[in-house]
């Protein structure tokens, strides 16, 4: 349609000018970059001072022990980055492995038994989409609900047994390194997943509309998007990939139990928010949420080699999960403090030299409206 | 709205701003500010957004120390360092929408801090309720000291804030935009009061962007323009026109230029539309190349119809139909689709995401059509955002900034931009020009005369008298939730609209 087009403006000079590259060095002078510089330096750090903590076998630990954490941060992400949260990820990774373990007792066949768990994951990342987006339930009540309920289902199922005879073949598979790197075999199906999330968070639609519900639900119905479907489908997918998360954890451990991967989802949020995703939604990105997982799998790592006791580990993941949640503000406030307001109040006037105080009555010597700054 | 009895004589100078700077970083909000409030006056404040009207209320209310220049109260300077000291000194500001403690009464939260206490340090309810009615008894308002707040009117909340002033014995009462949620009735109430207390022997410092209020209540008239004082004038002196002058610096020719077109196929047909408890039997015709207006009393369910039509709402009866075709209830997905673009009334809650950039912000609602495979790049939204806000003359500094820094006409560019690069064929606008500056006012108006010009069906709710009749092809009028008369632009004037708005008018049901 016909709009007049006068002149360019600042803002449409500023559009042309601006190099595109400069949004993605903005992109990195965020949380992502501070996080993962942080994680370098550990890593240095690490290094030098642990013994035996870069060997190529210490590395295969290492990245073993992060692959399922960084599997479920991948669609959780999305899910906090709505500004939701699923708590019962580690329920539902220990209500799968049970699963997996009674119905292989039963005698199916593993082929069957994977699809059966990852269906049944669905189901109970159903149950919390449902009651978060029809019933209209905050999620954070849903999903403590949800983390003791199925939790309290894998008992039921399994009891305190334990399903370990798995075939050979599948747990070697899964604990199974690249040549001689000690880089285990599943952590490239894990970057085709960490590559599929990151593109479709920051290069879709999809994730767009993820970040405008999770900034302002309101603002993101009105431009059309099905806040409620896109929630739902976020639980669902959560839900499946934490059954995908329980099958490789049994076969990682050759173990089905009932209390497998107890406590993970304080790991997994953890991760998230070290990474820079804010807790209320609508910021944050999944390089961050990678380095995050990195970094809390290296330092617990790094303690376990110095003999450091399995409590004092989790005080260590509380701690950073405490200081992932405090350091955005902290540095908010530092920023405050340190340079002046930036805009000032959104409809100050720009500064420029002074001029008439009153306004002619003379047409002649009128400001031309686009001399006159912006309002 | 008559003609106001002015105060008999000027008092003296309650309260003085002088040559007061305030500054942000870089940016100076307030340069050389003046103003001069005598006991006994009501006295407007006028300028366009951004001129610096905020900031000044800030000072007064003692939120911003100002880095230069004085404060003088009866003529000796004083030292506003926050809030309490300000109140100390007599100043009560009531603000848009007050915020009042909802859980609380009415005279709880009037007496906040300072209840009336009896023996044994217990609060005196009797006595605290008695106080309470006295004050809204010197008001005139009838309200229940013992309800709570939750559930009050936006005017009534003013009111309890007006009736706090007056315990505090305000001699200067402050209000910005007091009137921009408010119904006419609810504007008369208010400037009685405002009346009784300027002739009381209180200040009033009234701010508004309605000029037939500001000529309505006000004895004198202050404008700023870019953080400066321009001038201080009898009202009686000053026409309308010569204020907007001032405050632009410029003439604003015609604030609503709409074209006269020759309406075409109908596009947009409601029938029916029923939303129990809302509003009911809903029905109209929009063509193209027309601009309707929905008028009506606030509450009387505008924003809420179109919302139903929008699908961000739900309805229980009826049918909306783009160009013969059926619309899914409740989908806005599907309303986009059928060519419906819904600029809300809502800017900062509804309109926009503020913590997204401005090209984020201006290409949500096309991310779909900009994707390349499903992949969305940042460089082709940047390009769509920098060509509509060239369009639109949208002034931001950085199109990756975030929208909030942009000032509140710009904001409203930015949904129009946001929603016109949908190719709309029917456009509602939600209170358009809302807490928008004269200037940006009239490009709205001249951008939704040439987009009807260029076919586009329009609907405008609005509550702004003026601009309804001034832009509307057709004033649809609402009244509790119905539609109560369909007038014509020939027979629209303020009377007519308004008998029907309070229900006065014609009150059969409107055939389309």
């Amino acid at each position: 349609m016909a709009v007049d087009t006068p002149p360019a403006t600042p803002a449409g000079q500023a559009g042309a000018q601006r190099p595109p590259a400069a949004s993605r060095l903005r992109l990195l002078g965020s949380g992502d970059a501070v996080i993962t510089f942080v994680l370098v330096l550990f890593l240095l750090v690490a290094a030098l001072s642990v013994e035996g903590f870069a060997s190529a076998r210490n590395t295969g630990f290492l990245l073993l022990d992060v692959v399922v954490i960084v599997l479920i941060a991948l669609p959780l992400t999305l899910v906090i980055v709505t500004g939701e949260i699923d708590l019962s990820v580690a329920s539902t990774v220990g209500l799968s492995s049970a699963v997996m373990g009674q119905l292989w007792f039963a005698g199916l066949p593993l082929e069957t038994v994977i699809p059966l768990c990852l269906l049944l994951g669905a189901v109970l990342g159903a149950v919390n989409g449902f009651f978060v987006t029809r019933l209209g339930l905050p999620s954070l009540a849903v999903t403590i609900g949800t983390l003791a309920l199925y939790r309290g289902l894998a008992f039921v199922v399994l009891g305190d047994r334990a399903v370990a005879d798995f075939p050979r073949s599948w747990t070697t598979w899964a604990i199974s390194t690249i040549g001689g790197t000690g880089i285990p075999v599943v952590v490239v199906p894990l970057l085709v997943l960490v590559l599929v999330t990151a593109v479709v968070l920051h290069a879709t639609p999809v994730g767009r509309s993820l970040y405008a519900m999770g900034n302002s639900e309101d603002a993101a119905r009105f431009s059309g998007i099905d806040v409620g479907r896109t929630k739902f489908w976020l639980f669902v997918v959560t839900g499946v990939v934490s059954a995908l998360g329980g099958v490789y954890w049994t076969l990682r451990y050759g173990s089905a139990r009932a209390d497998n991967a107890q406590g993970l989802e304080l790991q997994v949020i953890a991760a998230i928010l070290l990474g820079g995703v804010s807790i209320f939604g609508g910021r944050g990105g999944l390089l961050g949420v990678l380095a995050g997982a990195l970094l809390l799998g290296s330092v617990r790592n790094a303690l376990q080699l110095e003999n450091v006791p399995a409590d004092v580990l989790n005080i260590v993941t509380g701690g950073l999960l405490v200081v992932a949640v405090v350091a955005p503000q902290v540095a908010g406030w530092v920023r405050s403090r340190t340079r002046p307001r930036p805009a000032g109040p959104p409809n100050a006037p720009p500064a420029r030299p002074a001029p008439d105080t009153r306004p002619s009555t003379d047409p002649a010597v009128q400001v031309p409206a686009d001399q006159r700054g912006n309002r | 709205m008559g003609e106001s009895p002015r105060s008999p004589a000027p008092g003296a100078v309650v309260l003085a701003l002088e040559d007061v700077g305030k500054s942000f970083g870089a940016v100076a909000a307030l340069r050389g500010a003046q103003l001069e409030l005598r006991a006994g006056e009501a006295h407007a404040l006028v300028g366009e957004n951004g001129a610096g009207k905020s900031t000044l209320v800030k000072v007064l209310a003692g939120v911003h120390g100002p880095d230069t220049g004085r404060v003088l109260l009866d003529g000796q300077p004083v030292h506003l360092d926050g809030p309490a000291a300000a109140r100390a000194a007599g100043i009560a500001v009531i603000y848009q929408e007050p915020t009042l403690f909802p859980d609380l009464s009415v005279a709880e939260n009037i007496f906040m801090g300072r209840q009336p206490l009896g023996s044994g340090r217990r609060i005196d309810r009797r006595e605290l309720h008695a106080r309470c009615a006295a004050l809204f008894e010197r008001l005139g308002v009838r309200l229940d000291p013992e309800r709570p707040a939750r559930g009050l009117s936006i005017a009534d909340q003013q009111m309890v804030e007006i009736a706090k002033a007056l315990s505090f014995d305000a001699r200067v009462l402050v209000m910005d935009e007091p009137t921009a949620a408010l119904s006419g009735v609810e504007v008369e109430r208010l400037f009685t009061v405002a009346r009784a207390l300027r002739d009381g022997g209180a200040a009033v410092l009234f701010i508004s962007h309605r000029f037939e209020e500001v000529f309505d209540l006000c004895d004198r008239i202050t404008v700023m323009r870019d953080g400066q004082w321009v001038a201080t004038e009898d009202a009686a002196d000053l026409t309308v026109d010569q204020v907007v002058r001032l405050m632009v610096g410029r003439d604003v020719s015609s604030l609503f230029p709409k074209q006269d077109v020759e309406p075409g196929e109908v596009v947009l047909s409601v029938r029916g539309l029923t939303r129990r408890g809302v509003f009911s039997d809903v029905s109209f015709d929009v063509r193209a190349g027309e601009i309707v207006a929905l008028a009506g009393l606030v509450g009387a369910g505008r924003s809420e119809v179109v919302r139903a039509v929008f699908g961000v709402d739900p309805y229980d009866e009826g049918s909306v139909e783009v160009a013969g075709r059926a619309l899914r209830p409740g989908r806005p997905a599907a309303a986009m689709a059928a060519g419906i673009a819904l600029v809300p009334e809502d800017r900062r809650q509804q309109g926009l995401v503020m913590e997204l950039s401005v090209e984020r912000n201006a290409t949500l609602t096309r991310r779909w059509q900009l994707a390349k495979g499903g992949l969305l790049s940042s460089r082709a939204e940047r390009a769509t955002a920098a060509e509509w806000s060239r369009k639109l003359q949208v002034k931001a500094g950085r199109l990756a900034d975030p929208v909030s820094t942009l000032s509140g006409g710009n904001q409203q560019k930015v949904v129009l931009a946001k929603w016109l690069s949908t190719e709309p064929r029917v456009l509602i606008v939600d209170e358009p020009t809302r807490g928008i500056d004269v200037g940006t006012k009239a490009e709205v108006h001249r951008l939704l005369s040439q987009l009807a010009a260029d076919g586009l069906a329009v609907v405008m709710v609005s509550s702004e008298l003026p601009e309804v009749l001034g832009m509307a092809d057709r004033v649809l009028v609402m009244h509790e939730g119905r539609l109560v008369d369909d007038i014509p632009r020939a027979r629209a004037d303020e009377g007519s609209v308004m008998l029907a708005a309070t229900g006065q008018g014609r009150t059969t049901a409107v055939a389309p």
